[in-house]
């Protein structure tokens, strides 16, 4: 990784490809941490336990749950494919968001609270250049950690169950094909809802030189735009909140696909990472950096 | 410590940082703005915007509806539904209540689950080809209900429990359609089509039809109809239809309470489209590894509760079931009478010992309890069950009136009836 044997130097016109390469070495950073790891490892549990309890509970002959339990469950047993549904929908409300709190959190706050944020700075990038460089690499954990969960919800789900015709929320059955394609476009859709809160939890990122108080600011106000998000009385509120449309991914599950929650998830999305991506930019270049 | 200056070429004027701070800080602030003022004005631009349509008479306009010979749609619908009911443990809702009477809880039979329109706001997703062609969706969070009609063959999904239903409708009869002869505001309705002939039907000396300006509803120009009844007994405020300036279709359906407010009933198609539903949409085949229920008996059962709206059947307890029922009054301030099982009455022969009426009217009655006020009259003594439409008074001595009148229509009618 290093620039010097990849990059002619080129003195006073930045190459291209610098830039990237500092893109490439915050996401090495970010993956390269023994807490980003362990976060994806809980990720990656979590299919595990589900599939293992729904298994369970089957092979005990318990399996007339009716309409009880996480979205999709039900089906499990019948579909393999269905746990990553499952996992994803049990997976979304907190353990992606916090995963995705810690990194979005750390990025800025973490470097100035280890002092490293200085020479980062020293380097002849710019501010805005590496606050999107951190940006990015938030962006390709949100990613890493949605597939995480699916690939790992995926080969549980076919060890555990078979796999077959996928039967849709609407009744209709299509291929496993076509079930595996939706799979995917779930599991980008689900990497594309978490946008909005990475650029909040970059925004919070440069407010403090604490990487600890980022990381708590960032989850605690998932956990309190969750719970507002439960309150009826607020409903008027409620479609501006950026988790109100988190469970709309189940969209693609219906025949014909509804596309008005997505879109309604995807713009929201957009909309939080212009406000607080151009927040934390105007925070970021402006301020004293002196850790 | 050396401090990391913003920029490298600082200028040093104390003046000039501030106010680049202020211009960067700015950004944001007018990304939220304009973000704001475009969500204002894009529902601004959506429900304004009355189109400009020839005039057009009462007369016409339902003719034209009559006419219609629209059979081809699909599209989708919003219903919100405001009895004004108490918010009911969730054991006890209005759906569970239902379910319980038709004696097989947790199966997809579609009486059981429509009930649930009955309150909250709920989107469906509709497609129609022709009298005997149907499917209508509930659209719930990470689930789907449905209900498909292909000829003779009813079908319902329920993917939150993975249960299918299947029923046979008799010669081109809709296996719901028997307990669609509700009262005005019955809400089961779906779609507004239906809703609207209803209304149509029960226009009569009792009722002022006006045609009352255009609207935009689901992209469409439409003409508004109003209903207004003239009996002055009745708290059904007014019925509000928008119907299609082209076709005839009624778009959007409203039903308004006396006491104002909120609407009862607003059933609105917020997309629609007139062309040929695909083939396919109608075709069901039972997913693989789901329960099935036959209930091809249960429609007709379920009819006998004639003219009680389901949610009101699970309120008391089922005892219209047991009892004759007859219609006093007409038009608007018609009350049904019906005379239930005495035991199915809570708190019978006592001033407030209902809590002690023991069995499985127990639950029942106390929750009775909780939104129902006693009243006194010539009749005697009962409790009075009110929404903000619909109704009830309960007599000691087990009988019930039900209609959507004021509370002293009612009392005035079983004082007649005794």
């Amino acid at each position: 990784m290093s620039q010097a044997d990849v990059l002619p130097i080129r003195p006073g016109r930045p190459n291209p490809l610098w830039r990237l390469s500092l893109f490439r070495n915050e996401t090495v950073t970010v993956f390269r941490r023994w807490r980003t790891l362990a976060l994806l490892g809980v990720l990656a549990a979590v299919p595990v336990l589900v599939g293992i309890a729904v298994k369970l509970e089957t092979g005990r002959g318990g399996g007339d749950g009716g309409g009880g339990g996480p979205a999709f469950i039900n089906q499990v047993t019948n579909n393999g494919l269905f746990l990553v549904f499952t996992s994803l929908a049990v997976t979304l409300p907190f353990f992606l968001p916090m995963a995705v709190g810690v990194v979005a959190g750390d990025s800025v706050a973490g470097e100035a609270s280890a002092g490293t944020l200085r020479y980062l700075l020293v380097a002849p990038a710019g501010r805005t250049r590496l606050l999107l460089a951190k940006y990015a690499s938030t962006l390709v954990f949100c990613l890493a950690a949605t597939l995480v969960v699916a690939v790992s919800a995926l080969t549980v789900g076919a060890l555990l169950f078979p796999l077959g015709d996928v039967t849709l929320i609407s009744g209709t059955t299509v291929s496993f094909g076509d079930g595996l394609l939706r799979a995917l476009a779930i599991a980008g859709l689900v990497a594309a809802s978490l946008t909005g809160l990475a650029a909040l939890g970059l925004f919070v990122s440069t407010l403090t030189d604490s990487g600890i108080a980022a990381m708590a600011t960032t989850v605690g106000l998932l956990i309190t735009v969750q719970i507002l998000d439960q309150f009826p009385q607020l409903h008027a509120v409620q479609p501006y909140l950026f988790p109100h449309y988190w469970q709309s991914f189940a969209d693609l599950l219906r025949d014909p696909v509804w596309g008005e929650q997505l879109l309604r998830n995807l713009g929201l999305q957009a909309l939080y990472v212009a406000v607080f991506g151009s927040a934390a930019w105007a925070r970021f270049t402006t301020r004293d950096v002196t850790a | 410590m050396a401090r990391i200056q913003p920029t490298p070429e600082a200028d040093g004027t104390a003046g000039a940082t501030g106010r680049r701070k202020a211009v960067r800080y700015a950004v944001p602030v007018v990304v939220a703005g304009v973000a704001a003022s475009a969500i204002g004005i894009g529902s601004a631009l959506a429900s304004s915007g009355a189109p400009d349509l020839p005039k057009i008479s009462a007369q016409d306009l339902i003719a034209k509806m009559a006419a219609s010979d629209t059979r081809q749609m699909s599209g989708t619908v919003k219903i919100s539904t405001d009895l004004g009911l108490p918010a009911l443990p969730s054991g006890l809702s209005l759906g569970g209540g239902a379910k319980g009477g038709g004696g097989k809880g947790g199966d997809a039979s579609p009486q059981a689950k429509l009930t649930e329109l009955a309150s909250g706001t709920h989107t469906l997703r509709v497609a129609s080809d022709g009298p005997d062609k149907q499917r209508l969706s509930v659209v719930e969070q990470s689930a789907e209900y449905s209900v498909v009609r292909n000829g003779d063959q009813v079908w319902a999904y329920d993917s939150a429990s993975n249960t299918a239903y299947h029923s046979k409708a008799q010669q081109g009869q809709h296996g719901g359609s028997n307990s669609r002869e509700g009262m005005p505001g019955d809400v089961k309705d779906a779609s507004p089509q239906e809703l609207a002939k209803k209304a149509l039907a029960a226009a009569d000396d009792t009722t002022a039809v006006t045609v009352d300006g255009t609207a935009k509803v689901a992209g469409r120009d439409t003409y508004q109809l109003l209903i207004k009844p003239k009996q002055s007994e009745t708290t059904v405020g007014s019925i509000r239809i928008a119907v299609d300036a082209k076709n005839g279709v009624p778009l959007k359906f409203t039903l308004s309470p006396k006491s104002g407010g909120k609407a009862v009933v607003d059933a609105s198609f917020t997309k629609v489209d007139f062309g040929k539903p695909a083939a396919d949409t109608f075709s069901f085949t039972p997913p693989k590894g789901a329960k099935v229920t036959e209930g091809g008996k249960e429609v007709g059962k379920e009819a006998k509760g004639g003219r009680l709206p389901e949610g009101l059947d699970g309120l008391t307890g089922g005892a219209g079931h047991e009892g004759g029922s007859k219609v006093i009054g007409k038009g608007w301030a018609s009350i049904a009478e019906f005379k239930g099982d005495k035991a199915a009455v809570p708190g019978k022969g006592r001033s407030q010992g209902a809590d002690k009426n023991a069995g499985k009217n127990g639950d029942a009655s106390k929750l009775l309890d909780s939104f129902g006020s006693k009243v006194t009259g010539d009749f005697g003594s009962g409790r009075v069950f009110s929404t903000r439409i619909v109704n009830a008074l309960m007599t000691d001595d087990g009988r019930v009136y039900v209609g959507a009148v004021s509370k002293d229509a009612l009392i005035k009618a079983a004082d007649a009836a005794k």
